[in-house]
């Protein structure tokens, strides 16, 4: 596979891992804050290539992991109307709600189906007239501007049966509250996707205001080895700074266009973020200009009050506090044909990587 | 009643009646032939002069009912004959029950029985009974096939099901690439608008296997990758025995195509479906004879030993991942989910 196969090179992975281990001085604590880095981190085995100065911690990244409790309960509640047809990426089905799942509700007959794309949500839609159409808006900037791009559509066409139900996600004050909470890293693994879309310049203000570095890292094996060594050099050097590993994807001005797209169809609003609480101006909601596409805003219900189990720790584990190993129910209750948290669940969940792959 | 080709079965067919007999008749003993007994009795009465009988059954619900490489036919014939032939035992006979959708193309139907047939030939087994039930609109997806097995157990073969003469220093041998049955199948889904050039790898592989039994009756263990794909059969393996499995993850055969489109969907290959892929254990000394023979079948031209079993690491399936690094390999648990960022 081009452009994949050049960034599994054995050898080369053999040469970066040596030189980490020659250049890696100092005790070092990463947080690669993307699951889809997490994910591959483990799935390669990459920890065992790296010296036990560098422990790498998993962040606040997987998009389903952060999603409050009641989000998914609300989701419940849409699915069981009679003339509702929630579309979702495959994740969110097995996350549970109170007492139930979408994956649940979709057995007992309720109308969920699991699309690549918010454009085959858009593409049911136009099928179904008779049908309300909710799309679960879930992810972070890399996703956003895809499903905004489906509300302007569905404008353009004047597709009135089409909602988008958003829990969107900004990166950067998940980010900060990681630092001001007072957890300890010496440097960031940027999400590179979400760097994509956004560029570089959201990252300044760690190195500037906080001392942290930040590489912006490829997901492949060679691009998180390089992105370590990268951030490794900083520190050892005493010189924080903004770096981008991922230049393939990434420029330092992101992409202007998809910007401008979120910025039309979204506004900023303060959200929940499991494990981090209510951080401010950390979620997309639908603009008033787009609110007929609002599910939230068009469609009421009312969904089960949240409980989570009180043993649970995907809290502590989203800010880096605990590993899932640390956890009194990982592997015991919590399992991913039985997750009790929300990380146990999606491919990219801490818990769900560490139940995986760990050794 | 075949002539025309939009034609579909209706409740009647399965109501024991005059299209019943129709149906039987043009599709069924048309493609399977009679069997001695005469087709309508109601068992098959069969000759089979060993005491040690192997028997298996399995239902096949794949959806679409074609997809590239196959049909849910082709499946039902491979499927049961390999589940015979992987514990050492040369397969005979097969029953086939049919669960008919009202609504199916009955050229459809008869495609499917045709290439089942087709499949019984070239594999070397008899389809001698079968049962039809036709179901209500929605009460099944179009065709669900149910076939049984049964098979007579080679000599000194007794000990290949259970593993029970694995040991470690024993080398893991696949007879070719991973992930082409379940990566076809998802690719052309509803909703999953991935075009490729994706297929199946559906097929019998007693043949095949018989080849190496003859050769050496002391393979330690064998068993086919189907659901759950490869990693679910080496889990398996090694769940609570005293030895582990090393897996080398840059030996593990791929088709290209196939680990591209994994890739894109965020599926992991080794946990993918395959439905003509054998995992065998043999002793070292063996090995590369083994993997010879299988290299000069068409199904086994891509072998390749993939591992092997360790004193430590008891219970435990370590890869060697294709960069160097390690991890493990788990049981597959719930299905695989496309990823989302």
């Amino acid at each position: 596979m081009k452009y994949i196969n050049e960034y599994r090179d054995k050898k080369l992975v053999y040469a970066l891992s040596e030189e980490i281990k020659k250049v890696s001085k100092k005790a070092v604590r990463f947080m690669e804050v993307c699951g889809g880095h997490t994910v591959s981190i483990h799935k390669f085995g990459l920890k065992s290539l790296l010296p036990e100065t560098i422990t790498l911690l998993s962040g606040p990244g997987c998009p389903v992991c952060v999603s409050s409790q009641q989000y998914i309960n609300k989701a419940i509640a849409y699915s069981r109307l009679e003339d509702v047809i929630i579309t979702s990426f495959g994740d969110l089905l097995r996350v549970p709600g109170t007492s139930s799942t979408l994956a649940k509700e979709k057995a007992k007959g309720g109308d969920i189906r699991v699309v690549y794309s918010p454009i085959d949500a858009l593409r049911i839609a136009r099928l179904h007239p008779e049908k309300k159409v909710i799309f679960l808006g879930i992810g972070f900037e890399t996703t956003a501007p895809c499903i905004a791009a489906s509300i302007k559509q569905a404008s353009i066409e004047g597709l009135a049966n089409y909602f988008v139900y958003s829990t969107h996600k900004v990166m950067p004050p998940a980010m900060t509250a990681i630092i001001t909470e007072g957890i300890l890293i010496d440097g960031y693994i940027c999400p590179g996707h979400v760097s994509a879309i956004t560029g570089s310049s959201i990252y300044d203000l760690y190195p500037k205001k906080f001392k942290v570095g930040a590489v912006i890292a490829g997901f492949e094996p060679v691009d998180l080895l390089q992105s370590i060594l990268m951030l490794v050099k900083q520190i050892e050097n005493d010189n924080p700074m903004v770096e981008i590993q991922y230049k393939r994807a990434v420029k330092q001005k992101g992409n202007e266009k998809a910007m401008q797209l979120l910025n039309e169809i979204f506004t900023l609003r303060d959200d929940v973020w499991r494990g981090l609480g209510v951080l401010i101006k950390s979620g997309l909601g639908i603009s008033k200009k787009y609110e007929k596409f609002d599910a939230e805003k068009m469609i009421q219900v009312t969904e089960e009050p949240s409980f989570e189990n009180p043993g649970c720790i995907c809290g502590d584990i989203l800010k880096g506090l605990k590993t899932p190993n640390e956890c009194p129910l990982f592997r015991k209750v919590c399992t991913p044909v039985n997750p009790i948290g929300a990380c146990m669940v999606s491919n990219e969940g801490a818990c769900g990587a560490y139940f995986k792959y760990a050794v | 009643m075949m002539n025309n080709k939009n034609d579909i079965i209706i409740m009647d067919h399965g109501s024991g009646g005059r299209l019943s007999q129709e149906l039987v008749q043009n599709v069924f003993v048309k493609n399977f032939g009679q069997n001695q007994s005469g087709p309508m009795t109601d068992s098959a009465l069969l000759n089979i002069s060993s005491t040690k009988i192997a028997m298996t059954t399995d239902s096949y619900v794949v959806q679409p009912i074609f997809f590239p490489g196959g049909n849910i036919g082709k499946l039902a014939v491979c499927g049961t004959v390999n589940d015979l032939s992987v514990v050492g035992a040369t397969p005979l006979y097969l029953s086939c029950g049919f669960i008919i959708e009202e609504g199916l193309l009955i050229s459809d139907l008869e495609q499917i029985v045709k290439t089942m047939a087709d499949e019984a030939k070239k594999s070397g087994v008899k389809i001698v009974t079968g049962d039809t039930k036709v179901v209500e609109r929605g009460s099944c997806d179009k065709l669900f096939i149910n076939t049984s097995g049964i098979g007579v157990l080679n000599e000194n073969c007794a000990h290949i099901a259970s593993g029970s003469n694995i040991k470690s220093g024993d080398k893991i041998i696949i007879n070719g690439p991973i992930a082409d049955h379940g990566m076809a199948v998802i690719s052309i889904r509803n909703g999953l608008e991935v075009e490729s050039s994706l297929e199946s790898d559906c097929a019998s592989l007693n043949k095949m296997i018989a080849k190496t039994l003859k050769y050496s009756k002391d393979i330690r263990f064998m068993r086919d990758a189907t659901r759950g794909g490869l990693a679910t059969v080496l889990c398996e393996c090694v769940e609570d025995k005293p030895f582990g499995i090393q897996l080398y993850e840059d030996s593990i055969p791929r088709n290209e195509t196939v680990q591209g489109v994994c890739e894109l969907l965020g599926f992991d290959p080794l946990y993918v479906a395959n439905e003509g892929k054998v995992v065998m254990i043999v002793s070292t000394e063996l090995s590369g004879k083994i993997l010879e023979i299988m290299k000069r079948d068409p199904l086994g031209k891509d072998a390749s030993i993939i591992g092997e079993v360790s004193a430590s690491n008891e219970g435990l399936v370590v890869v060697e991942t294709e960069v160097g690094g390690k991890r493990l390999l788990s049981m597959l648990t719930g299905g695989q989910l496309p990823r989302i960022c």
